[in-house]
């Protein structure tokens, strides 16, 4: 027990002394010269924002460390939740019905699915534990840092956002004029899925 | 710059082409097995047999129609759809027809259905009949793509497609583990050369101006020539490049624009890519020897032959159709395509031409000593093979571009005529089994021997024509180079390798015409004592073979004779050949890059006489000693094993040596790879080491093999580079996951250090 | 403080790295399969946000959707293999499935 909470404690530190080695030498140099800050967005958003951004950031680190897979798929909830939030900040209200009406209302509750189905409701017990945590650690601490520099450090071509409207009547004449194609390739991908998964899942028959 | 060639009637049936045998594909593949079982094997083979003769007269009828244009215009061009548009880089899915795709598409599809009528009669007996047919549309299809792209994506395509095809139609018999094996490796070292020549086309990419992000400073034309992929670009306005002196100038995949850039002065395009080098080496010549490694590969040139010899072990008319007379060929045409690519530099031109003669020299002596008709067949075509990368190579296109022709010809004939013969005998490809089969299969019999005096180089059938043009041209060079260094005796050199190369050619080949027909037959029911399977039909005598085989033997062979009249030398006519006027307009940009030397008449025709006197003597030393077969050649044999066979032998052990030093090697290297796996960490110090190891495994074969370093290399790093993937292949996502990522990272991380 | 592009870029990364982290640590299929959703969120965060600091068009929110669609594709086909799984191996181990190894 206490070697395990000793490990953890190491590994956080780990990370966050990274963290701060590279905010402090590569991101912050870079973040001086970039984005000015611009008037005109009120407190409320970027508290909104804020908010948002950890409910779902947290969602997601619960999906990765809950021992649990029921906290995990609990986790994984909120993350979804808090993404589709974070769409409505970002002026996509279609989006965001459709994240919560598809992800938390269809896949959500086939994952459940899937977990009640599969399990004796907790995880498998997770033996090679180290190797987990610490090669879970390792890919954090590989990946995240560049990634958030590249978001950070590359020169997007930003404009400053337009008003907040509706995007339906936009999205309809998008997917039945520019996207058509994709958008009837799609419907096919969806009959083929539903028809495949009936055939996967399907305890099998005698064979004839 | 688009030729604005007045939309011909034709050139909007144009897609038929490629999409008949498409359309035969779908239908074999979905529906043939029902075919077959409802309506017999005849509703596969018409469906299929259909499908490639419409697609020859559409063929035919854009024949037609180019002939009716004049010279400089003939084109047929037909934009299907735009591929993609990434920022000035446009790539549509467009066919086009000039003299050079014609001729090809005329090959393909005339000499294709003759094969798939041949098959008919040689498949006869197959269970999955429909399967063949469609791998054999299949191919069709995708050797048209790769002949009839108007920009090398689509021409890339159709190269993948006939790699596909030929690996699905070498291992079509796949439940025997030999033929699946030779169907693998020819697939993989397809996939190198393949490599290759995507490598070229990206570098080639990269030297127009083509890049993934801007770049700073910039050299000559800064501004207009650095394509900054814009965010907006996907919005369509892409195609609004800059244009100099009516030509697009940037990146381009395009064969027409690529063509103009690169030979219309004021673009100064070519000025660009002269001055330009890519790690240390003159970026036209690494783009132009790139290619070349692509077409090493399809095209089964030196480092890269091995695996035509075992492709042999598809049916035959697969043999005689992608083995032969089509895709291995596409390396040629694809030279003959960028000639005013390979043209400007004259390093890559020698390179073309080295490689093309030691091929010849190299395969035709392996062939002495094949005893399977098939083999002596399939060296021979790489033989030949390297005869025309010799005319592509000196810069005689239209003559390497010929012998492509002529060489489909009789070597179709003299693959189907193999056929006929293994069909004949039993599915017996030993020539010692055979012989004394002429009275027993007369058409064959004379198919084949026409066959041979195209390819033995006598000037009544058209071989002569081509391969002698080859060799005066290859003579008469003067502008040939290796490593920038111009070598003037390499011309000289060539041809002389290339004289030798054509007696030796005579001889392998008129030996297996003796050994096969004349003389007395040896196989018989006491040789056939284990084979009694099958066969009580037609006892164990050989027998002429149905008329859809004989039928497509008589008209290829007419075919063989009939074509030398398209290649008759200006020093008969007083008059360019045929040919080479009807591919003047594609080669001209090419070809007024340089000169051949004058010389005297009285030299070529002195030249034209020794091509025949060599053809003379591989034809007697021949005869001398194989014909008639069982009654005295064994004596003779005898007698001259003392002197001649440890020649002989030693010759033949280079072959045996071949694979006997590709296995053993190959199992130490495992042991050591198994070795250094177990001590290794993480997945890349793997590599780097794995790479390490093969260069010092590498070297032990240079130091103890000599000679065949290079050959053993390449499959050395092929067959270790497999074993040492395998053990990284755990069967778990996540290790894959975890490669992915590292690799992702990698690129990332570089992509920002190198900034 | 003004919420920028880059803002939502980290949370899509950062998404994205938790979604890789779990995809390579879980050891029930299951689980694995919710750090594919993970990773697939952090993607769609960034298209949406592309897509508002852009051109203002709706590309970015139709991708999304395409990727959403996809994601409830991939869920009911892994789903559907993790059942089949259970079913032969009476374990979703992803570790112990490796039967294609060699």
């Amino acid at each position: 027990m206490t070697r395990r909470l000793v490990a953890w404690a190491a590994a956080s530190l780990l990370v966050v002394l990274f963290v701060i080695a590279v905010a402090a030498v590569a991101i912050a140099p870079a973040m001086d010269g970039a984005a000015a800050p611009r008037p005109g967005q009120g407190g409320f958003a970027a508290g909104a924002f804020y908010a948002l951004a950890a409910v779902t950031l947290g969602g997601a680190a619960f999906v990765a460390l809950a021992r649990n897979i029921l906290y995990s798929a609990v986790g994984l909830l909120a993350s979804l939740l808090g993404a589709g939030a974070l769409y409505v900040l970002l002026s996509a209200d279609f989006v965001a019905i459709v994240q919560l009406l598809v992800y938390v209302g269809g896949v959500m509750v086939l994952v459940l699915f899937a977990v009640m189905l599969t399990n004796k409701i907790t995880e498998v017990n997770v033996s090679n534990r180290s190797f987990g945590l610490f090669g879970g650690l390792l890919l954090f601490v590989a990946m995240a840092p560049v990634l958030v520099a590249v978001a950070l450090l590359a020169p997007w071509r930003a404009r400053p956002p337009g008003p907040m409207e509706p995007t339906t009547a936009a999205i309809g004449d998008a997917l039945l004029t520019r996207w058509l194609l994709p958008f009837e390739v799609a419907s096919l991908v969806l009959l083929a899925t539903l028809v495949g998964a009936v055939v996967i899942a399907r305890k099998e028959l005698k064979a004839d | 710059m688009e030729h604005a060639v007045a939309d011909p009637q034709a050139a909007r049936l144009l897609w038929l082409i490629p999409a008949l045998p498409l359309a035969g594909f779908v239908v074999n593949a979905l529906l043939g097995a029902k075919l077959q079982r409802a309506f017999g094997k005849r509703a596969v083979h018409a469906v299929a047999i259909a499908a490639v003769a419409a697609a020859f007269l559409v063929a035919l009828a854009c024949f037609v129609e180019l002939l009716g244009l004049p010279a400089e215009d003939r084109l047929l061009h037909q934009r299907l759809w735009n591929v993609f548009t990434i920022g000035r880089l446009s790539v549509d899915f467009a066919f086009a027809l000039d003299p050079l795709s014609m001729t090809l598409v005329l090959v393909i599809t005339g000499i294709g259905s003759l094969i798939h009528l041949f098959s008919v009669g040689y498949m006869a007996d197959e269970p999955s009949y429909w399967r063949f047919f469609c791998y054999l549309n299949l191919f069709v299809f995708a050797m048209l793509l790769l002949v009839m792209g108007d920009n090398l994506a689509v021409m890339f395509f159709g190269w993948e497609g006939v790699g596909l095809a030929s690996y699905l139609l070498i291992s079509f018999w796949y439940s025997d583990p030999e033929k699946a094996k030779a169907g693998m490796k020819a697939f993989v070292v397809n996939r190198i050369g393949d490599f290759g020549f995507l490598l070229g086309i990206l570098v080639l990419f990269w030297a127009l101006g083509g890049a993934w992000m801007p770049r700073q400073g910039g050299g000559l034309r800064a501004t207009d020539y650095q394509p900054v992929a814009e965010l907006r670009a996907l919005d369509g306005d892409a195609a609004a490049a800059p244009a100099v002196a009516g030509v697009k100038v940037g990146p381009t995949l395009a064969f027409r624009e690529l063509r103009d850039q690169l030979t219309i002065e004021e673009t100064g395009v070519r000025k660009r890519l002269d001055g330009m080098t890519l790690w240390g080496v003159p970026v036209l010549a690494l783009v132009a020897f790139l290619l070349f490694i692509g077409a090493m590969g399809k095209s089964a040139q030196l480092p890269l032959y091995v695996w035509l010899p075992d492709a042999m072990a598809g049916p035959t008319p697969v043999s005689a159709l992608i083995h032969a007379a089509t895709m291995v060929t596409a390396g040629v045409y694809m030279v003959a395509r960028l000639s005013f690519l390979f043209a400007l530099s004259a390093s890559a031109m020698g390179w073309v031409a080295l490689v093309g003669a030691l091929t010849a020299a190299f395969a035709a002596t392996i062939g002495f000593f094949q005893y399977d008709i098939k083999k002596v067949l399939a060296y021979s075509t790489v033989s030949q093979l390297g005869f025309m990368f010799i005319g592509v190579g000196v810069g005689a296109y239209w003559a390497g571009t010929y012998h492509l022709l002529t060489h489909a010809f009789f070597k179709a004939t003299l693959f189907l005529a193999a056929g006929s013969v293994i069909l004949g005998c039993h599915h017996e490809q030993d020539m010692r089994k055979m012989g004394g089969l002429a009275k027993h299969m007369p058409w064959t019999r004379w198919a084949y021997l026409v066959a041979c005096i195209a390819i033995a180089g006598f000037p009544i059938a058209n071989g002569f024509y081509s391969k002698d043009e080859i060799l005066w041209k290859a003579f008469t060079s003067n502008h040939l180079a290796l490593f920038g260094v111009k070598v003037p005796w390499l011309g000289p050199a060539i041809w002389a390798l290339g004289l030798l190369t054509a007696t030796g050619t005579a001889f392998y080949m008129y030996r297996s015409y003796y050994m096969t027909f004349s003389g007395t037959y040896r196989g018989g029911p006491e040789a056939d004592a284990g084979h009694g399977h099958g066969h009580e039909g037609h006892g164990h005598t050989p027998h002429e073979s149905p008329w859809t085989v004989t039928s497509v033997l008589v008209i290829l062979a007419a075919g063989s004779v009939l074509t030398l009249f398209l290649g008759l030398p200006a020093l008969w006519t007083h008059a360019p050949p045929l040919f080479e006027h009807w591919l003047e307009p594609v080669l001209a940009p090419a070809t007024k890059l340089f000169e051949f030397r004058e010389t005297d008449h009285s030299l070529e025709w002195l030249f034209q006489g020794l091509g025949v006197a060599a053809a003379f003597a591989g034809w007697l030393a021949a005869r001398a000693l194989y014909k008639d077969g069982r009654s005295e050649v064994p004596a003779r044999l005898k007698a001259r094993f003392t002197r001649a066979w440890t020649v002989v032998y030693e010759k033949y052990y280079v072959d045996e040596l071949y694979a006997f030093a590709v296995v053993r090697p190959l199992a130490r290297l495992a042991a050591l790879l198994a070795w250094f796996d177990t001590h290794l960490v993480d997945g890349i110090v793997n590599l780097v080491g794995a790479l390490a190891r093969f260069a010092s495994a590498i070297s032990d074969v240079i130091d103890r093999y000599g000679v065949d370093w290079a050959v053993n290399g390449v499959a050395n790093l092929t067959r270790g580079a497999g074993g040492a993937l395998r053990r990284l292949q755990t069967g778990r996502v996540q290790t894959y996951l975890y490669g992915a990522l590292g690799g992702a990272l990698v690129v990332v991380l570089l992509n920002f250090l190198l900034q | 403080m003004t919420i920028t592009l880059a803002h939502y870029l980290v949370v899509g990364a950062l998404l994205f790295a938790l979604g890789l982290v779990t995809v390579s640590t879980r050891r029930n299929a299951v689980g694995v399969l919710m750090g594919v959703e993970l990773i697939l969120n952090g993607a769609n965060v960034n298209f949406v946000a592309f897509e508002r600091f852009g051109n203002g068009l709706v590309g970015g929110h139709v991708f999304a959707l395409f990727v959403i669609v996809l994601a409830a594709a991939e869920a009911a086909v892994g789903l559907a293999i993790v059942l089949a799984l259970f079913q032969t191996s009476k374990s979703i181990d992803v570790r112990q499935a490796d039967l294609l190894r060699e």
